[in-house]
């Protein structure tokens, strides 16, 4: 059965290739002598210098990582408390509004999320900047922090926390000392999914930013409208970049820390 | 104490930044285009009374009469749902294939299939600009084959819009399909197979069926976003293609007509509804039979 057959293998490499192929042309094109980016001139890294000359460009990638580290932060925060609420809350009024509020944001359309925020801030006579940005963005990356929190809530052994309790802990230090540890891998996907969410959003950042704060994405929306550009595809390939190194050194470090886990139990289970 | 701030905390950030807005939207749909800062009125300015009284579905009627609405809607609707079809033609094999490789490729390729993901939606659009345009990838590629005489045109048509919603989506089909296939028994296939069914029957009538739930929740995943979406088809289609993520975005940006794009939002946001309670169903129902 486990014998790959030629269809398999066929599905697997074009599938594959479908999904890769499109961004390694995206790469390879970074690095084009020509300003034509679908001729190829040579190899160059004019580009990635020119990049780093736009201010246009530096000044909204500040902007980017400041909004995305602050929601995000914001969003772990409220999403892990949300979370908790809605496994370990037991009932209490209004719980199905809640849990709706919290389910609701990951299937909304990213433009009717961005209008009715927009309305809302000009509504209260809010400034449009990096505060309505963070505000906006924490607002749906919570919900999706939530619902990964909540899976590993879901499935923890709650005698745990039950024995700290009894064991003369406050609620809070058994949270602290106890929850928070067993829970702390959930919650830092959640503070990277909020975090590329944020970096990634352009729908909901252009309907929240005004004048004096444009994101990175808004930036390259811009840019792009106007057809495929050299520039562009520098800065893509080095997001790309980034990306890749962080998610492979992420899933490399859960998985050495797995086995070490592994270990440490065996051992625990030899010496008992 | 603790446990009251535990749950309000969150309660008032979902309510103020997440409902409340929502009932602006219902209610700036109500009122009328105005050459003013906020251009709409009435506001709460004007008193309670004649707030209220100003109140119309003055702006559902206008959807209602105006062509261009109904078009958009139904062309999103259709676009959605040959995207969905589409995807899940080019996902189904993808994930089986997965689910039959050697056992220590699977987390690997797993990663493979959530790495794009992680990478900007954006940058992933906007590759295949490069790739689809009269003088792009594609074209130069076909011309040198000797395949075709002529560029052809794909980019700004509606053809680019499925190849970038099926790009973009087609994780969030292969993960479910690839969890449901994952557990399916490979003694029922060889029963199957000793009872007679050709390969193909057996796939037909053992694997499709079992295989049944991640397909319906992959379609949702992919055709309740791709309903709203705005970002494909502003950068792969032309002005020939309709939907209404972008009709909204440009009755905003463009001719600054927050009333209507309001009631385009509420429109859109009603027909999303019913997808989304059958998915909610659909994920109960699968929850309760696993238990």
């Amino acid at each position: 059965m486990n014998r790959l057959s030629w269809f398999n293998v066929t599905s697997l490499t074009l599938g594959f290739a479908f999904l890769y192929l499109p961004m390694v042309i995206l790469v390879l094109y970074s690095f084009n002598e020509s300003k034509l980016v679908t001729v190829w001139a040579g190899f160059s890294t004019k580009w990635y210098g020119e990049l780093l000359q736009n201010e246009a460009f530096l000044d909204a990638a500040w902007v980017t990582i400041k909004v995305a580290v602050l929601s995000s932060t914001f969003a772990t925060v409220l999403g892990t408390m949300a979370a908790y609420v809605l496994v370990r809350g037991g009932r209490f009024l209004g719980r199905t509004l809640f849990s709706g509020m919290i389910y609701a944001p990951l299937v909304m359309p990213e433009v009717i999320t961005g209008l009715s925020l927009l309305l809302l801030f000009i509504g209260i006579g809010l400034d449009r900047g990096v505060l309505t940005i963070v505000l906006a963005h924490t607002t749906f990356s919570m919900c999706y922090v939530s619902v990964v929190v909540s899976s590993r809530l879901m499935t923890f052994d709650r005698s745990l926390e039950e024995a700290a309790l009894d064991l003369g802990c406050s609620s809070f230090d058994a949270f602290r000392l106890v929850t928070l540890p067993i829970i702390a891998p959930a919650v830092i996907s959640g503070w990277l999914l909020a975090f590329t969410l944020s970096l990634d959003d352009l729908v909901i950042a252009s309907f929240t930013a005004g004048p004096s704060a444009t994101t990175l994405p808004i930036k390259i929306f811009s840019a792009v409208r106007l057809g495929v550009s050299p520039e562009i595809n520098a800065l893509s390939t080095i997001m790309i970049g980034i990306v890749t190194v962080g998610v492979i050194s992420a899933s490399l470090i859960s998985k050495r820390n797995s086995l070490r886990q592994q270990r440490d139990e065996q051992a625990a289970a030899r010496t008992a | 104490m603790q446990r009251f701030a535990l749950i309000a905390i969150p309660y008032a950030w979902l309510l103020a930044l997440f409902l409340i807005p929502f009932v602006i939207v219902f209610k700036i749909s109500l009122s009328d285009i105005a050459l003013a800062i906020p251009p709409y009125t009435p506001t709460l300015s004007d008193g309670v009374g004649p707030f209220f009284s100003a109140l119309d579905f003055e702006n559902f009627a206008f959807l209602a009469s105006d062509d261009l609405y109904w078009k958009a809607y139904v062309s999103s609707l259709r676009i959605a749902a040959i995207s969905t079809i589409l995807t899940l033609l080019v996902g189904y094999p993808i994930a089986y294939a997965m689910a039959h490789a050697p056992e220590e490729w699977r987390p690997t390729l797993m990663m493979l299939v959530i790495l794009p993901f992680w990478t900007s939606f954006l940058i992933r659009v906007y590759a295949w600009m490069g790739i689809l345009s009269q003088e792009g990838f594609l074209n130069q590629f076909l011309l040198w084959a000797g395949l075709i005489d002529a560029p052809l045109t794909i980019l700004n048509t509606t053809t680019a819009v499925y190849i970038g919603i099926v790009y973009t989506y087609v994780p969030f089909m292969i993960l479910p399909i690839f969890a449901a296939l994952d557990r399916l028994d490979g003694s029922l296939i060889e029963a199957a197979e000793d009872l007679g069914c050709s390969r193909l029957q057996a796939f037909w009538l053992v694997t499709i069926p079992l295989s049944k739930n991640g397909i319906i929740a992959g379609s949702f995943l992919v055709f309740i976003p791709a309903l709203g979406e705005f970002v494909i088809p502003s950068l792969l289609g032309g002005s020939g293609t309709l939907m209404i993520g972008k009709v909204l975005w440009e009755e905003f940006f463009n001719n600054r007509d927050w009333p209507v794009a309001s009631a385009v939002a509420v429109i859109l946001l009603l027909i999303l509804i019913i997808p989304i309670v059958l998915f909610q169903r659909n994920q109960q129902r699968q929850a309760e039979e696993e238990a």
